[in-house]
């Protein structure tokens, strides 16, 4: 089975307003360091995880804001991980795009590196929701970095997109989903506002000028976007995700799947032959660990038979199309009725959880409470 | 000297007393002091407030449990004196406790803040105090306060008990002024003990506690004869016999000596398993040679106010078991027997003093044991006699046989002494009207403060009396009752449904002309506790097959997380576990998840 290859890039021209990702200021000396120690890791991780068995489907590049450096840079990671493991003939390659970090020339560097998948973080159509969430793009720079991608000849073009912003009405966001598709994008990423503890944001709405949207706009929102994307002839395929037919995120199904992936990176999360494990989040420490010869790890730990089976289920059912009880009794020896059977007959018959011959999933009464159905499995 | 001629002499110097206070008026601080000057403490071995030894007692300035302190004082007539102080529970619902106290002694100390004047349960356990014929010394405290009118009190004093203040100490137990007068006027004004060496032992028992080693340890006063190692003794109220182990003294630590005579103050252990065998007021006496008489006042105590308590996981229902077991070493009053309730399974049906002696016992079983737990809402005991003339009496509303069988119903009453300022009569007398209040009397203090007399139903003051009482008059009044009888009332059983099913845990019984109002009270406030479910969840008030109220909590509609953070699946995994963590301390009944707080809603009403 094909793994899935995360890279985190630490840094942004500036950080958004609710964004709780580690991130720092770009600094082309600390980038520097940074990029040197990411070899550092491949290499290290290339032996100690079998680089050679172990076939790469997908590359993710994430942050922070990938494009915050030079597209020499961004290309030069890419040829690394070519060095060090082996990847798939039609290994999908993802950067994410900041629109107001990209130009032409940036683009075309990087789609040459061999990278076929953008995602352009767009979030909102108006200024006023833009600059309240502290994007640093207007407008006009992302119909501009759609056009440098799409000149440098990438055609799998994913937009993100925020709905449930605080102050943003149901026109907004209905005007934003308009303008997005005349982009003619292949896949869109649709996310509910969370408002993180720790963030900017919600301090503001701890402490008064910021008033945070209402639960059940939320919800109209969200069922808006489903209705607009899928008329438009877009598969919802998980929560929050929607793709033309063929055109759906291969490395993010990797984790929906419950399959093996590896995270570079400071902060970046593995799952690996069973362990899973995350990186240090600090890039300075990161830093210097490698430097020092070692594997960044801070955290380590082998899941139980019983978490891997309740993770199988939660992240499979995040998917429109859910799980396959099938592949679950094959690949835990014992069917999920068996398992979960009487919190399966529950949730039936609360009407949040349809359960198929060959498929479980959430109902539309289930999608928007999926948590309320996920937590049964813990 | 003859060993006769000693004893004498040592009875002559010793000297027995109790303060009594209203909550904050000092008492602690004072009987610090005392031992502080005494020396029966160093500095640095105090903390402050020694007698209050649980934690509960020392956070909420309360005594809960009597203890007691030998001092030795050197008074100004140049004689060494042996003061043993009692300290008073301080609460109404432990009367008894303070009266077996006070029975202990010759004398008591009585303190009134200088700004507060007296309250009402000063008075009561004054009046407590001259029925037993002691002797008061009057201590006006923190005199030192800007707003003391130290000349008013002494005024109230004067007027209100009829004690003379003429000599009454003007006293700051924090600025330790006063504490030397008070303790010559202990040594003067109090009377020695009295009593004959040479009868049969007659003690009385003032408290206990259970120590692991040595079985309960009784708290005693040697009234007459003497007790002493190896003697056998006998509890006169419960017949048991048991050899002494050891007698001592309190310094305040538990210290053995040979023997304890007339007068003396000090415990016994003697290997006794069950603090059942040694009851609070029960008069101990020698096996071999029995005193003919026991100690006047015993009483068996007999619980006021009844709750069901339920683990909220139902498998620590063992642990709670143990834990109440463990409890009752040290609190003979604690009463409890298994019951079990359609919503919450299985638990006990606890019997309390009153309403603070309960939650001192939930909060030492939450506190100590580690327990969560789901406290019913108190009842009392009501008294039904049937259509078929038997007569029954339910503690717990679910108990309560169909409206068709009830000839008629009874209820204990109280009659509640209100002490307030005297522009705050107005707000009482409404509160009381409101909480059925059959007025008797009412009474100027001085000029301006004001005692009212009420007969009261015993359910509507555990329900939110005081609390209300507080807050109507801005924290002034101060509250004392006891019970005066039983007495006929017009009561039904308020029944709540919770997704159309009755949850027993919740009913409770009112009287008919206010089940209206708290039918909707309890219904709001649920629908305020009880979280949204991904379905309606109606709540019902009921009584009988009659739907009085109804509310609805409206269906959760959305709990989603948008995105799943790059492969951090620890992070969403520990976001749900945090949400299953919230809904375990609830309890499940039916499908829906009620939390704690509901099963108590009926008490926090208005």
């Amino acid at each position: 089975m094909a793994v899935g290859l995360y890279i985190h890039i630490p840094f942004c021209i500036k950080k958004c307003g609710y964004c709780d990702f580690v991130s720092y200021p770009y600094d082309a000396g600390l980038a520097a360091s940074y990029l040197s120690a990411l070899e550092k890791e491949m290499a290290l991780c290339s032996r100690e995880f079998g680089g050679e068995q172990k076939v790469f489907g997908s590359i993710y590049l994430g942050g922070g804001t990938p494009t915050a450096l030079t597209g020499g840079q961004v290309a030069g990671i890419i040829d690394r991980c070519r060095n060090h493991f082996s990847l798939a003939g039609d290994v999908e390659i993802t950067v994410e795009c900041n629109p107001g970090t990209v130009d032409p020339e940036k683009m075309d560097t990087i789609r040459k590196s061999g990278v076929n998948r953008v995602s352009i973080g767009v979030q909102a159509y108006q200024q006023r929701l833009l600059s309240g969430l502290g994007r640093i793009h207007t407008w006009r720079e992302v119909v501009q970095a759609a056009d440098s991608c799409r000149s440098a000849g990438f055609d799998n073009i994913s937009f993100d997109l925020i709905f449930g912003i605080p102050g943003q009405t149901r026109n907004d966001w209905q005007e934003t989903m308009d303008r997005v598709l005349e982009m003619s994008p292949r896949h869109i990423s649709a996310y509910c506002l969370k408002i993180e503890p720790g963030t900017p944001l919600h301090r503001e709405v701890t402490t008064g000028p910021v008033t945070p949207c209402d639960e059940d706009l939320e919800l109209e929102m969200f069922w808006c976007t489903v209705d607009k994307l899928t008329g438009c002839g877009f598969k919802h395929y998980e929560i929050s995700n929607f793709a033309l037919p063929g055109w759906e995120a291969r490395h993010n199904l990797i984790y929906w799947h419950n399959e093996e992936y590896l995270g570079l990176g400071p902060a970046a999360h593995s799952m690996l032959n069973g362990i899973r494990f995350n990186n240090v989040e600090s890039v300075e420490l990161y830093i210097k660990k490698l430097n020092r010869g070692e594997l960044p790890v801070s955290q380590a730990r082998v899941l139980t038979v019983t978490e891997q089976m309740a993770e199988t289920v939660f992240l499979g059912l995040r998917l429109i199309d859910g799980l396959d009880p099938g592949v679950f009794a094959e690949r835990f020896g014992r069917t999920i009725n068996e398992v979960y059977g009487d919190r399966l007959e529950k949730l039936v018959c609360l009407e949040l959880l349809e359960a198929g011959e060959n498929r479980l999933k959430l109902t539309k009464k289930g999608l928007p409470l999926a948590n309320e159905v996920f937590v049964e499995f813990i | 000297m003859t060993e006769t001629s000693h004893k004498k002499t040592r009875h002559s110097k010793t000297r027995n007393f109790c303060i009594i206070a209203h909550i904050d008026h000092g008492k602690s601080t004072l009987a610090d002091r005392l031992l502080e000057y005494t020396g029966a403490l160093t500095e640095r071995e105090m903390s402050d407030q020694v007698l209050d030894q649980m934690d509960l007692e020392r956070e909420r300035g309360i005594t809960i449990k009597a203890q007691a302190v030998r001092l030795m004082y050197k008074a100004d007539d140049g004689e060494i004196y042996t003061l043993n102080l009692i300290d008073t529970p301080g609460h109404v619902d432990f009367t008894y406790e303070v009266s077996r106290s006070l029975a202990a002694c010759e004398g008591a100390v009585l303190v009134v803040d200088a700004a507060q004047g007296i309250e009402a349960q000063t008075l009561a356990n004054v009046y407590l105090a001259l029925e037993h014929n002691l002797e008061i010394i009057p201590v006006i405290n923190k005199v030192d306060l800007p707003g003391a009118e130290p000349g008013r009190v002494k005024g109230e004093i004067e007027d209100v008990i009829g004690l003379d203040c003429g000599d009454a100490v003007l006293a700051s137990a924090k600025e330790g002024k006063g504490i030397k007068e008070v303790l010559e006027q202990i040594v003067t004004k109090i009377p020695p003990p009295v009593g004959n060496e040479d009868e049969p032992l007659k003690a009385l028992v003032f408290d206990s506690h259970y120590d692991s080693y040595k079985g309960v340890i009784a708290y005693i006063r040697v009234f007459e004869g003497s007790v002493r190692p190896g003697m056998r003794i006998r509890m006169m109220a419960t017949g048991k016999d048991f050899e002494v182990n050891e007698v001592g003294i309190f310094r305040p630590a538990l210290t053995g000596i040979g023997e304890l005579g007339v007068g003396d103050v000090g415990f016994i252990a003697a290997s006794i398993k069950n603090v059942k065998d040694i009851r609070v007021g029960d008069t101990v006496t020698g096996a071999q040679k029995p005193t003919d008489k026991p100690l006047p006042g015993y009483r068996k105590i007999t619980p006021m106010v009844f709750s069901g308590l339920y683990p909220v996981d139902g498998a620590d229902y063992d642990d709670l078991r143990d834990a109440l077991g463990k409890l009752k070493l040290n609190d003979a009053s604690l009463m409890f027997d298994p019951e079990t309730s359609v919503a919450l399974g299985f638990g006990f049906r606890l019997g309390f003093l009153g309403l603070l002696h309960m939650e001192i016992i939930q909060e030492r079983l939450e506190r100590e044991y580690g327990l969560d737990l789901i406290t019913t809402a108190p009842s009392v005991v009501f008294r039904i006699t049937r259509t078929d003339g038997e007569m029954i009496e339910i503690d717990n509303p679910t108990n309560m046989p169909p409206a068709q069988n009830i000839e008629h119903m009874e209820e204990p009453f109280v009659k509640a002494t209100v002490m307030v300022p005297n522009h705050y009569v107005g707000a009482v007398m409404e509160l009381a009207q409101e909480k059925r209040g059959i007025y008797l009397n009412m009474e100027y203090l001085s000029e301006s403060r004001v005692m009212l007399s009420y007969e009261m139903p015993l359910i509507e003051i555990i329900y939110d009396f005081f609390d209300q009482l507080k807050s109507r008059t801005k924290g002034y009044a101060s509250l004392d009752y006891e019970f005066s009888g039983y007495r006929e009332s017009d009561l039904v059983k308020l029944d709540i449904m919770v997704s159309a099913e009755v949850v027993d845990a919740l009913s409770c019984i009112v009287h008919r002309d206010k089940a209206y109002q708290k039918g909707r009270q309890l219904t709001e406030k649920l629908k305020d506790i009880i979280p949204r479910h991904m379905f309606e969840v109606p709540i019902q008030a009921t009584i009988g097959n009659k739907i009085i109220a109804r509310e609805t909590v409206k269906a959760m509609r959305k709990n989603v997380l948008a995105k799943c953070y790059g492969g951090d699946i620890t992070r969403k995994r520990k976001l749900l576990e945090k949400q299953k963590e919230g809904k375990k301390r609830m309890k499940q009944v039916g499908n829906v998840e009620i939390p704690q707080e509901a099963f108590m809603a009926v008490l926090k009403m208005e």
